[in-house]
């Protein structure tokens, strides 16, 4: 008796247990289809690949007290390696051996620039010492800026494999810190030969004269010039300009997340490269035509008198001036009853 | 030989920042630095979300391109390592970095930044493995003890993971089928040019 009621009993769980059963699997189904595994509680945030569409960046905020850690990806680092690794190379490399290059056929072809009638013997003041002392300060720095520059974009492939790993990086920590202190004397040698000369510097009617009959360099034409011509004031202005951009964006490298972010110094990387080899490349011009490019040159900044001739034939404006002033000047003295 | 790599589970990421705090405690990193960090996009709003991001261990590594004095090298497990002897910290790395992984113990100014900084994968560097110089310049090398980057095994959602790239990849394709949705593994599309079908 007890046995049949038990198994009765068990019966009735067991449907009562099968009907709840269905019951809740008719309620829960709805629920179930709205609710599917496949739920993205993330589904609103943002995505990779539209930040980057958007921007090119991905930025957003560190509970670290480091803001440029801030930046969680920026592959515009690609676009600049490309420009480091071979964009700047191709232009540094064809700008610096392109103008040594020109250099050796120009004088190959024309020779140097003599004086066509040779040394007079008398001189005459065209560089005080403060000027001689201005250029050489400006120049010895611009050297070693020059040196140490390219060793950032050149050394790793010429003087690496001579030098050897050690050897090598111990000569570019030097060279970087000298491109880094030699950089100020050098600003403060661009801003003072801005100032000196400015004067002399301003284009004039005499510059187109010069400009249209190439400045003389082909033949033996001089066309007239005052106390710099077209061509001197074109390396004034290269070199006021161009060191003013290569010390404000190098400030800028130096002082890094002062003045700009990553993305400003990817930028001012490139302008100062590219600045740095054009101005190389235009002052090996320069150093070629101030030493053997022309006779009588070197002296004008080296002791800071030249030949009465060479006066003559270059700068012959000039040296009408220089005459007055003196003959003004000795009027003067002689008209003053002496004492 | 695995080819390490990083993945961050973007979806699971809670910003703990147990993966920073594992990095620098294990690796004695100085004041400063941070050679892991986690950044939160839209931090506060709806759609917030965060990822942990350290040196990816690229594939073509810029860095190492960009480098001046070629002062990085890979190792046999893809892992990109640079050597501190031969660092002159210019700073170019940093430039050409896309994930800002690069540290430099100094300011920065007058161009004295010190010696280049960034995740080894606890993989040390150039000496030998284990040994004193390795861990004061580069911090532990726990891959040559057979362990994995203490950033992701210390994770707590497990939202971090490193390892062989192929595996921690079929992990996460797992992870995406299983609960239906994954916002893909940031920065692989950048580091290695490939991203995870899911």
């Amino acid at each position: 008796m007890v046995g049949i009621l038990a198994k009765l009993l068990m019966q009735v769980r067991f449907l009562a247990g099968a009907l709840a059963l269905a019951f809740l699997i008719t309620i829960a189904a709805p629920a179930a289809a709205q609710q599917p595994s496949s739920v993205n509680p993330t589904a609103s945030a943002v995505q990779e690949r539209q930040l980057l569409q958007e921007l090119n960046r991905i930025q957003g905020r560190v509970s670290i007290p480091d803001r440029k850690s801030d930046v969680l990806e920026q592959p515009a680092g690609r676009d600049w390696r490309q420009w480091h690794q071979v964009t700047l190379r191709w232009i540094g490399a064809i700008a610096i051996l392109g103008t040594l290059a020109l250099l050796v056929v120009f004088y190959l072809a024309r020779g140097q620039v003599k004086l066509e009638r040779g040394f007079s013997g008398r001189k005459i003041v065209r560089f005080s010492a403060v000027e001689r002392f201005v250029h050489w300060l400006t120049a010895t720095c611009f050297l070693v800026l020059a040196v140490s520059g390219l060793n950032v974009t050149f050394g790793k492939a010429l003087l690496l494999p001579l030098l050897g790993p050690s050897a090598f990086s111990t000569w570019s920590e030097l060279a970087k810190y000298s491109h880094n202190f030699l950089s100020f004397p050098f600003t403060i040698g661009v801003i003072l030969i801005f100032l000196m000369w400015i004067g002399s510097n301003i284009p004039n009617r005499t510059d187109v004269e010069w400009v249209k009959r190439g400045g003389g360099i082909i033949g033996k034409d001089h066309p007239p010039a005052g106390h710099f011509n077209a061509g001197q004031k074109m390396i004034y202005w290269i070199v006021v300009l161009g060191g003013g951009a290569s010390a404000v964006t190098g400030y800028l490298l130096l002082f890094p997340f002062y003045g700009t972010e990553i993305s400003g110094m990817q930028l001012a990387q490139i302008v100062h490269s590219v600045v740095a080899v054009l101005f190389i490349a235009a002052m090996l011009g320069h150093i070629y035509i101030g030493t053997i490019g022309m006779e009588g040159a070197f002296e004008a900044m080296g002791e800071g008198t030249v030949d009465v001739n060479w006066a003559k034939e270059h700068h012959p404006l000039w040296l009408e001036d220089e005459l007055t002033r003196t003959k003004e000047t000795q009027a003067q003295a002689a008209a003053r009853p002496a004492e | 030989m695995a080819r390490m790599k990083f993945l961050c589970d973007a979806d699971r990421c809670i910003e703990c920042n147990a993966c920073v705090t594992a990095c620098k405690n294990e690796h004695e990193v100085p004041w400063g630095m941070n050679r892991r960090r986690v950044v939160t996009i839209n931090d506060g709003k709806p759609g917030e979300r965060s990822v942990s991001m350290a040196c990816m261990h690229c594939t073509d590594a810029p860095c190492a391109a960009v480098c001046p004095v070629d002062c990085f090298y890979t190792t046999a497990d893809a892992v990109v390592l640079h050597s501190k002897d031969l660092c002159i910290g210019c700073g170019y790395c940093f430039y050409a970095c896309p994930f800002g992984a690069p540290q430099y113990p100094k300011v920065g100014n007058f161009g004295s930044r010190g010696k280049m900084d960034k995740c080894t994968f606890c993989a040390g560097g150039p000496e030998a493995d284990g040994s004193k110089e390795e861990y004061e310049k580069y911090g532990a090398n726990r891959l040559a003890e057979g362990k994995l980057p203490l950033c992701a095994e210390m994770c707590s959602t497990k939202s971090l993971l490193a390892g062989d790239g192929d595996v921690i990849a079929q992990i996460y394709k797992e992870r995406v089928s299983r609960r239906g949705y994954g916002s893909g593994a940031w920065g692989w599309q950048t580091a290695y040019r490939e991203a995870i079908a899911t």
